[in-house]
């Protein structure tokens, strides 16, 4: 690794110096273009992110994909019920890697106001794995945007070999999740394994 | 406007022993109803969209009226043998006496009627099932108001009631293969309470209750 002091010292000589790595991860980070598909109220804030005042397209996510096959980013923006979580599961599914997943607002990350109904999933996080969950009914474009620069720290910090490393580079990793089927009163199994478990409530 | 009693008086003109019966609320609003016979609903309804022009059904919707157990105290009136004045007598007592009983159930759709053509309305009709499991039928006024047909869809999905008639009587919000009809007052939703992070109440009660019955099995593994 070259130190950062003396990057920039040859930065002022015209020499520039970079890794693999730096230059693997600035081009994953800078081109994440999402999919284009929104479940619900929040959607309508997820579209007021990339218009002129918020401006998405800053960050280099201007291009909503209207296929997953294109996409890199699944934002969940909004209520998944349980009759359409099978539908969010494929088409996360028939995303190819690297691929990332925002889950927007209350709903997708618990179930939010419709939590104890009959027909909410109580977050996509139990049948795929989310990176960045947004809290919020329905948060604000700012931190949308704030989830997305997130995302981007997330993407800069992976080593591209070793533990940890992104899951298109780790042949062993699991790239496709079961698609949870509808059953006689409710989604069968009501979360994948591996992918949630109980968390542990502190009080 | 015309009040619940005279469009009463009108269907009954037109149509003879169609059965139609007031059902009166005593709450300020005074929004009367009128309960139609299920057998002669078509009948009354085409009626009432063709003479007295109501041209547009705004809602359908679904009550659930459970299986209700009465308790009340009946006066009884039995002879009772008494020693009275040293003499054997049979003597009348009326005696208070609590008795149960059971108030069958039915579900019940109810439509509320709009004529855009007179300004006049909402007109509310309601029709009810014989009971809550096997006589669920109802005719559907899809055929009279194309209005009805998602919204009986909705009905039939949540409530369960069976629309006789209707072109297309299918799930609308939940899925094919589900067995449940989750607005009924004695749906059980599915016992995924695990993760609860600020239970209250009901949820509090099931959370608790789910707890309790996976302990069980942690503790067997600790043991083995």
């Amino acid at each position: 690794m070259v130190e950062e002091n003396l990057k920039i010292e040859l930065g002022k000589q015209g020499v520039f110096v970079t890794t693999i790595e730096e230059l693997y991860n600035w081009g994953r980070r800078s081109s994440v273009w999402p999919m284009q598909f929104g479940l619900a109220c929040c959607a309508i804030e997820m579209i007021a992110t990339t218009m002129a005042r918020y401006d998405l397209a800053r960050f280099g996510a201007e291009v909503f994909r209207p296929s997953p096959r294109q996409a890199d980013l699944m934002i969940i923006s909004g209520t998944v019920t349980k009759k359409m979580a099978p539908q969010v599961v494929r088409l996360y599914n028939q995303m190819a890697e690297p691929k990332y997943v925002i889950a927007m607002g209350a709903c997708a990350i618990s179930g939010g106001p419709f939590k104890q109904g009959y027909n909410v999933l109580k977050g996509i996080d139990r049948y795929i794995p989310v990176d960045v969950h947004i809290p919020g009914c329905p948060p604000r474009p700012e931190a949308l945007l704030q989830a997305f620069l997130t995302l981007q720290k997330k993407i800069d910090g992976q080593h591209l070999t070793g533990e940890g490393r992104p899951r298109h580079l780790d042949a062993e990793a699991q790239g496709e999740f079961p698609v949870p089927h509808q059953g006689e009163h409710d989604l069968e199994p009501t979360s994948n394994k591996g992918v949630w478990t109980v968390p542990v409530v502190i009080r | 406007m015309k009040t619940v009693e005279e469009i009463k008086a009108a269907i009954e003109a037109g149509i003879p022993g169609a059965g139609v019966e007031i059902l009166s609320n005593p709450s300020p609003s005074a929004q009367h109803s009128l309960r139609l016979d299920p057998s002669h609903a078509v009948q009354v309804a085409t009626f009432l969209r063709d003479q007295l022009q109501f041209d547009f059904l705004s809602n359908v919707t679904g009550v659930d009226w459970p299986d209700k157990e009465i308790s009340e105290k009946v006066k009884v009136t039995r002879s009772v043998t008494k020693t009275v004045d040293g003499k054997e007598q049979t003597v009348e007592e009326t005696v208070d006496e609590a008795r149960k009983r059971v108030e069958p159930g039915c579900l019940e759709a109810v439509y509320h009627l709009f004529s855009v053509a007179l300004k006049d309305g909402p007109l509310v009709m309601r029709m009810r099932t014989g009971n809550r499991t096997d006589q669920v039928e109802l005719p559907s006024l899809t055929p009279i108001w194309r209005a009805a047909e998602f919204q009986e869809r909705e009905v039939f999905d949540l409530f369960g009631i069976v629309f006789r008639g209707h072109p297309d009587l299918r799930r609308l919000l939940m899925w094919e293969g589900f067995k449940d009809h989750p607005m009924r007052k004695d749906y059980v939703d599915p016992d995924d309470y695990e993760y609860e992070p600020t239970p209250h109440d009901e949820v509090l009660k099931r959370a608790e209750a789910h707890k309790a019955a996976s302990q069980p099995a942690t503790t067997a593994v600790k043991e083995l």
